[in-house]
Order: C-alpha cells, then structure tokens, then sequence
C-alpha cells in the first residue's frame, strides 16, 4: 500500500473519484478492499476494463446490463464478483462517477 | 466498516398490462443493483406476467388510460391495442431496457425473489409448471408478509 500512500486523490462526499485520469490500478485494489473485496481476480479486471473503456469512448459509464451482455461476464458473475450493489462497487473501484443509469 | 442491517424491498405486482409490469422489474433491478434485498410477489392480474405463454405477450391497453392522449371510441378501435403495444415495446428497447422474459430472467440472476401468489394461481387454475422458470415459490399471502418483515412495500 506504500505505492499509493504518496498519492493525493479527489473523491467526492459519496466516496467516488471526480477525476478518472487520477486512478490507476493500485487505486482500484485500494477501493476494492475498501468495499469488501480482498483481492482482484481475472474477472474483476475484465469488468474494470470494460467500463473504463466504455466511459473512454462514450463519455458515460456502461449499464450493468451493457456490461452483463458485452463484457463477458454475466449477470450472475458480476454479482457474485461484486456483491452487495455492483453499480456503485464496480463505478467505484473504475475511478468513474456514481452511476446514474436505471438499468 | 461495520455491518449495517440490509435494506429490504418488497413489491406486490397486481397488473398484468406491459406499462405495469415495466415499473416493478425498473425497480426491483434498481434496488438489486444497490445492493438492496428485492422480493416481488405476483397475483391477480399480475399472475399473466409470470404465465410461461404469456409474458411475451402483455399489451398496453390505451381505453381508460387518459395518457393515451385520444378520445376512448379511437383507442377501442380494432388494433389500437396492438399499436400502443408495439410503439411502446419499441420505445422500451431504444432505451436498452430488455422484454419482460428476459427482465425478469436478469433480476432472478440478480438474486432478486420471484413469487406467485397460492389464492391466485388457484383461481386461475395455473400450476407450477404453467409459469416462468424463474418463479422460486408459490406462497400465500402470510408467507410473503413474514418474508417482508422490515421490508419497504410496494403495491402496483
């Protein structure tokens, strides 16, 4: 954790990062433990790349429905990767907004 | 961070129109998606949206809905039913929000609970294997209520 401790990072009063350029990956495993994910697997990668991808092309964050039918992990996995709310858990630990989206 | 008691969502799907069965399964995916328990407990007119033959087929009926925005004689013209229906099923999909099949197949995968109500599949003489696969009991009213203790509820 000595890599990220020098670091001056913004978040907002929800706890999300109000710049994504700010994050890194030692950021993510950071936030992720800080929402009750010890380590990041494979598949949690694979679902942090595809939203920050997303949001680098479309400006916004993918639904977790675009992510369930395009990422490659589904429904069933994104909530057992990310339990307990993975719109806010996976827009969290991508450095990204709190998400908006009704789907 | 310390444990806080989970918030509890109940919803008591009483319709069996697509412009009702939208809103709960909004909702119940809303709340799952936050983390949020989600029960939702189907009766009435609501039993057709988890009838396996016809969940595919709910309509948007435009007599009595003043919404509609027509005078009553023109939305009971033939295939004014049907209309509302396909124009709303297409305003539905631009918005990436899936059929209803298939919205109930993703809350079930979100760990939401689907039930049926026991007095209303009796009197419309449905069974087990009359509804959608994701239906996880048939319940009575007392059973959904004691798994709803503590729950917000919502009747639709």
């Amino acid at each position: 954790m000595t890599a990220v401790a020098d670091l001056t990072v913004n978040f907002d009063a929800e706890g999300f990062m109000t710049d994504p350029n700010e994050w890194t990956p030692e950021i993510a495993a950071v936030l992720a433990q800080e929402e009750g994910i010890d380590e990041l697997t494979n598949d949690h990668w694979t679902v942090i790349n595809f939203v920050r991808d997303e949001n680098d092309k479309t400006g916004q964050p993918p639904t977790l429905r675009a992510i369930s039918k395009r990422s490659g992990v589904d429904t069933k996995e994104l909530y057992a990767l990310f339990p307990k709310g993975p719109a806010k858990k996976v827009a969290r630990i991508a450095g990204l907004g709190k998400p908006k989206g009704c789907i | 961070m310390s444990e806080e008691p989970t918030r509890k969502l109940s919803i008591i799907c009483s319709k069996g129109s697509l412009d009702m069965a939208y809103p709960a399964l909004v909702l119940a995916n809303a709340g799952r998606m936050m983390g949020i328990d989600v029960n939702l407990f189907f009766t009435f007119w609501g039993m057709d949206v988890i009838n396996k033959k016809k969940v595919s087929h709910l309509k948007v009926v435009p007599v009595g809905n003043p919404a509609m925005h027509m005078p009553q004689a023109v939305g009971g013209f033939p295939g004014m039913t049907d209309l509302a229906t396909g124009m709303m099923k297409k305003e539905i999909e631009k918005l990436d929000m899936p059929p209803v099949d298939e919205f109930l197949e993703m809350i079930h995968d979100a760990g939401a609970g689907i039930y049926a109500c026991r007095m209303a599949a009796d009197m419309m003489g449905m069974e087990r294997e009359d509804m959608i696969d994701e239906v996880d009991e048939i319940l009575g009213a007392m059973e959904f209520l004691e798994m709803s203790e503590g729950a917000q509820m919502l009747f639709i």
